[in-house]
């Protein structure tokens, strides 16, 4: 295909986050020839956001933590729907790969001996959060970018991947993609692909994630015949910003609970007292006294003689119990409810531990969080579901595909905990890079794929701008995300449901048929026209997976199925395909069974 | 000052690419607490959807959506519309020390190439790892950079003298002083700080300092004493040598 531009190499990463920077390191830490590919500008991936800190079992601030405790707390916030093995693999590595992150540069806040120090978080039983402040990610992503550049590994920024190429044999050929700047394709050959696009929150209309999380990755491997599993468990994210409406959804850091920040209601209530649900009693404090005590141990850097308080019960919990205290008419002025730290901290404690939030509601609100309560509603922000990997080695379905991070599922089962995914990103990213390195190295040479498909693809992508006539692509993608967040959001019904898929079908006529003005360099209205099909594929496994699970766990509530049935939806995961005739089937599949030990850890 | 909603907002915007362009005005409906960025996005979804401008976070976390509003370098995310007159046309233009690809949208690749220059920690032997939060802070206040090249799009020496061979520029300063002031830092720059970096050329004007918007001190805290340490080093052997003693960063 001498055509287009053609890149070759021996493993190819599409996206340049914590997981696909890890992943590149370790693939050319091992001798591989590697690309690292993404749509932004290197160091500003969706990590670059994460402000409450990276999990794992260091034991540096609370030495009674380990990994079997990092484990069963994240087994326990999955509502046991996690890939055992991944959450095993993840609580046993963690550790190693923070320790890591520090002897490349980065620098983690102290404990008062000079050791890393942890922070609280919602469902982790110690303290067990690494953190910068409430840039946590910012240290991570620089860390690992200055470590990449000087390892050879070949960066191509602001190139969008739109189609994995195989051979006959249905192994990975390489990815086509465009050049954001100029319009014009470009072919990445490889012997090894890894995924590692993040996640899909651009479907909805709250939400925390940047114009990235269009489902990229999630797509690109549906279409090559790969799987995705729990789909239907999408994060809400307790404590968005709620006002001005221009920051809607920004996201406000569980760092802030974690410091010992408070929710309350319109009528001063602490409202989570009343929210503890049955799996998580006699886990947290019932009195504002000793959730007060608890709150003063740590941040006095003792150990507490009392429960933590119920404001840090897991997401799903906290989400459901806010959208309640609004919807119940016990709002604040602007449809969230009051989160309070200045009434617990010292102004100065707030800026040092929250400088980042500080700012962000001084200059996006006018809003002073030393003095003055924030007002919060959930926001999307995270996606459990994701492409379906072999544990260890983080390859898909597709021989030679890859993925990790956000855009892999398993790890986080029904719900995530807070700074489980930057742990995730670094273990996981690190395995699809060793393994894709690996996998390449027993290949000759990258396989060879059909030119006409690629004719078929680049005229597929073009074809927004032979258009006559058609809506204008926002339009269309403004359209979704609002169905999205009233008919496939924090709670959900089989009336809702079925409705969306409808809309989705309509929406997808739409998407068909938009029309682009201008040219191709640099041309923001062409690339979301073009991913107005992922996100429509995604949103409709999203739905199809939430239709099909007739229960409530986790991040995934049906007000028709209000239950937890452990005996049925407990013991499956649901499984996403999509068929030759390019339909998006859902299916159920029983859990891996775990291993006896394991049972032993979970048990209470 | 525009505040109540629904109110509208007049902006000018560059649109064209390095061989040149023009302003283009366009009014859109705007919402109480909007930020620029909100006003760009309103231009895309309803007169120009093929505008180009950089963003990700919004929150002023990633340095993405750098560009000069009535000609002062900000982050569009964080400029607030209401730090405008009401009926005060607002221009946006892309960033002037780098070129322009199209539109907001400049070409910072050469910053990318400074930064991949510079090598990483060189942690003492046999450490234990351990250091105190205080230690932590002086290289922590560097390490808050988000890369949003403001700085290095002020700083006069790139900007107006163009020297962009000799000088790596305040960000790249402040990232070579974040390893040579991290506490178990073993290696030696100053030898190159001076001679590839290009130290000298800075005549501490501050004006990187002014634009940060992680308020990093860059030139307090990170420029003058990188300058100070290599003056020691030259000219007064003893307190180099002191501080290396003491393992004083
Ligand atoms: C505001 C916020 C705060 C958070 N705080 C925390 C926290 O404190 N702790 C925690 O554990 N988690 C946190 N999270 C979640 C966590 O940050 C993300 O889940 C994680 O960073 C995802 O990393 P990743 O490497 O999978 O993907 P990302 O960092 O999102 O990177 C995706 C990459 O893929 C590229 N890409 C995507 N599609 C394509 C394509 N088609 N072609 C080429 N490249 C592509 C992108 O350009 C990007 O480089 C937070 C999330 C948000 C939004
Ligand atoms: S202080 Fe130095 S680096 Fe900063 S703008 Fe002035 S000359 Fe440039
Ligand atoms: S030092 Fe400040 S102004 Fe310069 S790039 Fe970093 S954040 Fe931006
Ligand atoms: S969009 Fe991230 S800093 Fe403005």
């Amino acid at each position: 295909m001498d055509k287009y531009e053609t890149h070759e190499h021996d493993v190819v990463v599409i996206g340049a986050g914590g997981a696909g920077l890890r992943a590149a390191i370790e693939a050319s830490a091992a001798g591989a020839k590697t690309a690292l590919v993404c749509k932004s500008l290197l160091g500003k991936a969706h990590t670059v956001m994460a402000e409450g800190g990276v999990a794992a079992a260091l034991a540096s601030a609370d030495n009674r933590d380990s990994w079997q405790t990092h484990f069963r707390d994240t087994m326990k916030g999955g509502k046991y729907l996690n890939q055992y093995r991944m959450a095993e693999l993840h609580a046993q590595e963690a550790p190693e790969r923070v320790r890591e992150l520090q002897e490349w540069g980065a620098v983690f806040d102290r404990t008062h001996r000079g050791g890393l120090n942890q922070r609280n978080f919602g469902g982790h039983t110690y303290p067990r959060l690494a953190h910068v402040g409430d840039r946590t990610g910012l240290e991570m992503i620089r860390t690992l970018q200055d470590q990449g550049v000087h390892q050879g590994i070949d960066v191509f920024m602001e190139a969008t991947v739109r189609h994995i190429l195989k051979d006959d044999d249905g192994h990975v050929a390489g990815a086509l993609g465009y050049w954001r700047e100029s319009g014009r394709f470009v072919i990445f050959r490889g012997k090894s692909i890894v995924l590692a696009t993040g996640g899909i929150g651009r479907c909805w209309d709250i939400t925390s994630n940047s114009w990235e999380y269009t489902a990229d990755g999630h797509a690109l491997a549906l279409w090559a015949g790969g799987e995705l599993i729990d789909s239907e468990f999408v994060q809400f994210h307790p404590t968005g910003m709620v006002w001005p409406p221009s920051v809607k959804g920004t996201l406000i850091t569980e760092g802030v609970r974690g410091e010992g920040g408070v929710l309350k209601n319109s009528e001063q209530e602490r409202f989570m007292f009343d929210n503890i649900p049955e799996m998580f009693q006699g886990e947290y404090a019932e009195t504002e006294e000793e959730a007060t005590r608890w709150v003063e141990a740590v941040v006095s850097d003792q150990r507490p003689d009392a429960r933590r308080p119920p404001e840090l019960l897991t997401r799903d919990v906290v989400a459901r119990a806010i959208r309640r205290e609004v919807r119940a008419g016990r709002g604040s002025p602007h449809g969230g409810v009051f989160l309070d730290i200045a009434s617990k901290r010292s102004p100065e404690a707030i800026k040092r531990k929250l400088p980042s939030m500080y700012h962000q509601f001084k200059e996006l609100a006018n809003v002073d969080i030393t003095a003055q309560p924030m007002e919060v509603g959930p926001t999307c922000h995270y996606t459990m579901g994701g492409v379906r990997v072999d544990a260890d080695s983080q390859e898909t379905g597709v021989p030679g595909l890859f993925a990790a991070g956000e855009v892999a599922g398993g790890m986080h089962g029904a719900n995530r905990l807070g700074g489980n995914s930057l742990s995730d990103l670094i273990v996981f990213g690190k395995r699809a890079g060793e393994f894709a390195a690996q996998h390449a190295a027993e290949r000759s040479a990258a396989s060879s794929f059909d030119d006409n498909e690629v004719e078929q693809q680049a005229e597929k992508m073009l074809a927004p701008f032979g258009r006559e006539q058609g809506e204008n692509p926002y339009t269309v993608h403004n359209d979704l995300r609002n169905m999205m967040q009233e008919k496939v959001g924090i709670v959900r019904t089989e009336d809702d449901l079925v409705s969306a898929l409808e809309d989705i079908g309509r929406l997808r006529e739409r998407a068909a048929t938009v029309k682009i003005g201008g040219n191709i360099g640099f041309n923001p209205g062409w690339h979301l026209a073009l991913d107005l099909e992922n996100m429509l594929d995604i949103s409709e496994a999203v739905t199809r997976s939430a239709l099909l699970r007739e229960e409530s766990r986790g991040a995934h509530t049906r007000e028709d199925f209000p239950e937890t049935d452990d005996e049925t939806w407990g013991q499956q995961n649901l499984v996403t395909t999509r068929e030759e005739s390019g339909e998006i089937a859902v299916r159920a599949e029983p859990l891996p069974e775990m291993p006896d030990e394991l049972k032993e850890l979970i048990k209470e | 000052m525009i505040e109540a909603t629904n109110q509208q907002v007049t902006l000018e915007i560059f649109r064209g690419d390095d061989d040149g362009g023009e302003m283009t005005e366009y009014t859109v409906e705007v919402q109480e607490g909007m930020v620029v960025l909100d006003a760009v996005h309103a231009v895309q979804a309803q007169h120009a959807p093929e505008m180009a401008c950089r963003w990700n976070c919004k929150a002023g976390k990633c340095g993405s959506c750098s560009a000069e509003v009535n000609g002062h370098p900000k982050l569009m995310c964080m400029d607030r519309l209401d730090n405008y007159e009401a009926g005060e046309t607002i221009s946006v233009r892309p960033l002037k020390t780098f070129p322009v690809i199209k539109d907001l949208v400049c070409d910072v690749s050469w910053n990318f190439e400074q930064n991949s220059r510079i090598g990483q920690l060189q942690p003492r032997q046999g450490t234990d790892w351990l250091f105190t939060q205080r230690e932590a802070d002086r290289v922590q206040e560097f390490r808050k950079c988000i890369e949003c090249f403001l700085c290095q799009n002020v700083c006069h020496v790139l900007r107006d003298h163009d020297r962009k061979d000799d000088f790596v520029g305040p960000r790249f300063l402040v990232r070579l002083a974040s390893l040579e002031m991290h506490p178990l830092d073993d290696g030696d720059r100053l030898d190159e700080i001076k001679d590839e970096y290009g130290i000298g050329y800075c005549n501490i004007t501050k004006c990187c300092t002014e634009v940060c918007p992680e308020s990093i001190t860059i030139t307090d805290n990170a420029i003058i004493p990188l300058k100070e340490r290599i003056v020691d080093r030259h000219y007064d052997p003893v307190a180099w040598i002191w501080r290396k003693l003491t393992g004083q960063k």
